[in-house]
């Protein structure tokens, strides 16, 4: 127990509490982890041992009998697989980078520079994250209908950038960076794009990966919704739920997809951890 | 003729604001790009909204223009409304405190471990929130047959003779979107937490022990929350949006349409006339309700969190 809170300062500790907070954590660790533990664990799972009680956390014959009835199903279907992993990549790169890209050159100015407009855009972005993307739903199919781009992956990419939760995170990190670092290189002669792309954008390296993360796991996990209707353009995420559509019987293969739809996005955060926790600092609001 | 001049440059306050505009160039191409998005998916949509819902409107004919009938018919005619409205709002009261108070309890407890445990355990709790649609794990626990893992269980220990039909009867289909819910709502206001607690000035605890602080209690009372409190309202701000918007859940678990609209909500009902039956006048008042919805959820929040510590 004294390992575990390793800590220089023993001020203001109680071993009871101690205890009692350790105990907290271990269950509400366990409600956490169980259901992914379960996941991963009954995608590598036997047919007879998926319906087991208890249930067992582990495999005890690990198989890849799931993996193979998944792929059996796709092969099936008159879309190859291929595509729909395309359609993703395709969604996933496209969104995430522009995003990167878009969210940064326009949180440099509202966090570096005064000029007319800059306090209602930004109170406008706070506002913005007060309520929930369905809200505009509706006007969003009428207006991406209108500029005809119903059936292109464009409907998803282009919301998507515009995403505001980034926007803001970037922008209160950039907030951090001295004025005196931009004030020095324009003295050098270097212009305000210059300044961004050769000075800033390395420094924000951090916030990067976090506005990768939070946008790649909404588009990776994106099924097309009413905005994308052609099968040849449905995306990876769409063709794993039709599979895994079905009752207990299909136990295994749900769990073989959840599974390869879990592991990328954790993947990528167990990678990232650190800079996104860095990130989250200035994520603060007045 | 405004002849008002600012300071001593001899410009009239427009001249100026232009000269400011100028100057400002490069901030506007910058921002540009976003801005033009921003103003299309989520600024003229608010307003959109808001105009679609006082009238009739299909896609396939011109909208009709119908005053106030939408609302009428929302509040006095549609029952399933009432209990989607009712479903939202206890969602939103227990999921929406509880896992505010879960993220920033986990958070200050994993802030005492050694770095790698806190890593971690930090992975733990937000994994759910990044694992797509491994909540689906979900339907197998709460399964209405003997092999649901929860009615194993429960018959196992003798707390049940029968299975219970969790997904299936109203009277539990509400606590099992609430547990699932707050599994998963460990997200970006919980990483915020850890963040803010990490960047709290040590100094000032060592401070508060000389000045007789005894125990953790009274630290995290008056040393650690009023230090966060910029963190502590970001994380409102998304649990409020997160727990009054609960829809992907109770569709994939309990049904859509539920059984007796039992785990109904607001955005299944928004999306059941804005995507199924293609009624979008009634569909954007849905979606204008949600919306003041949230925004008074919020500021009023804001309001109260503002007083934290003063």
């Amino acid at each position: 127990m004294k390992r575990l809170f390793k800590r220089k300062r023993k001020l203001n500790r109680s071993l009871a509490g101690d205890i009692f907070l350790f105990a907290v954590l271990l269950g509400f660790g366990f409600f956490s982890a169980y259901p992914l533990i379960m996941t991963a664990s009954n995608a590598f799972k036997p047919l007879d041992e998926l319906f087991l009680f208890p249930p067992r956390l582990l495999p005890r014959n690990i198989t890849l009998d799931n993996f193979r009835d998944l792929s059996e199903l796709i092969g099936n279907s008159w879309i190859p697989f291929s595509r729909y992993f395309f359609n993703t990549i395709l969604i996933t790169t496209l969104g995430t980078g522009g995003h990167v890209i878009i969210a940064s050159m326009a949180a440099f100015p509202l966090a570096k520079y005064k000029f007319p407009g800059r306090r209602i855009f930004f109170t406008l972005v706070v506002y913005s994250l007060m309520f929930a993307p369905q809200v505009t739903s509706v006007p969003n199919y009428i207006i991406i209908s209108g500029i005809g781009l119903i059936d292109n992956p464009s409907a998803i990419i282009l919301p998507a950038i515009a995403s505001s939760l980034g926007l803001y995170l970037m922008k209160q990190f950039m907030s951090q960076i001295p004025d005196e670092l931009i004030e020095s290189a324009k003295i050098d002669g270097a212009s305000e794009y210059r300044i961004f792309f050769q000075i800033v954008m390395p420094l924000v390296k951090p916030a990067w990966l976090t506005l990768i993360i939070l946008l790649f796991q909404r588009l990776w996990t994106t099924d097309g919704g009413s905005f994308i209707f052609s099968e040849e353009l449905k995306p990876l995420s769409y063709a794993l739920r039709q599979i895994a559509q079905g009752t207990i019987e299909r136990a295994g293969t749900i769990a073989a997809v959840s599974f390869i739809m879990m592991i990328v996005p954790v993947t990528f955060f167990i990678l990232s951890q650190s800079k996104v926790v860095e990130t989250f600092s200035h994520s603060g609001m007045k | 003729m405004n002849r008002t001049t600012v300071g001593s440059t001899g410009l009239t306050k427009r001249q100026l604001l232009w000269k400011n505009i100028k100057k400002s160039k490069h901030s506007y191409i910058l921002l540009a790009p976003y801005a033009i998005l921003f103003f299309t998916f989520t600024v003229i949509p608010v307003f959109m909204s808001l105009g679609i819902s006082f009238s009739y409107f299909n896609l396939l004919e011109a909208p009709r223009f119908v005053g106030l009938s939408n609302y009428i018919k929302l509040f006095l005619e549609d029952e399933v409304f009432i209990i989607a409205l009712k479903n939202t709002l206890i969602l939103a009261v227990v999921t929406g405190p509880v896992s505010y108070l879960l993220a920033f309890l986990f958070a200050w407890l994993i802030n005492e471990l050694g770095p790698k445990l806190r890593s971690f355990l930090t992975l733990i709790f937000y994994a759910p929130s990044i694992s797509g649609n491994a909540f689906l794990m979900w339907l197998i626990i709460f399964s209405g047959d003997v092999h649901g893992y929860a009615n194993a269980f429960l018959i196992n220990w003798g707390f049940i003779d029968n299975p219970i039909q969790w997904l299936k009867d109203p009277d539990y289909m509400m606590l099992v979107i609430i547990i699932v819910q707050l599994w998963l709502s460990l997200g970006v206001s919980f990483l915020a937490f850890i963040a803010g607690l990490q960047s709290v000035d040590r100094s000032m605890y060592e401070a508060g022990a000389i000045d007789g602080i005894r125990n953790r209690w009274q630290e995290l009372w008056h040393i650690t929350l009023p230090s966060m409190k910029p963190q502590l309202m970001f994380g409102a701000v998304m649990q409020i949006t997160t727990s009054l918007a609960i829809a992907e859940v109770s569709m994939q678990l309990v049904g859509f349409p539920s059984v007796e609209y039992a785990g109904h909500t607001i955005v299944t009902h928004l999306i059941d006339f804005g995507t199924v039956r293609y009624d979008l006048g009634y569909a954007s008042a849905i979606a204008t309700i949600l919306f003041l919805i949230m925004m008074t959820a919020n500021l009023l929040v804001r309001q109260i969190l503002r007083k934290v510590g003063n």
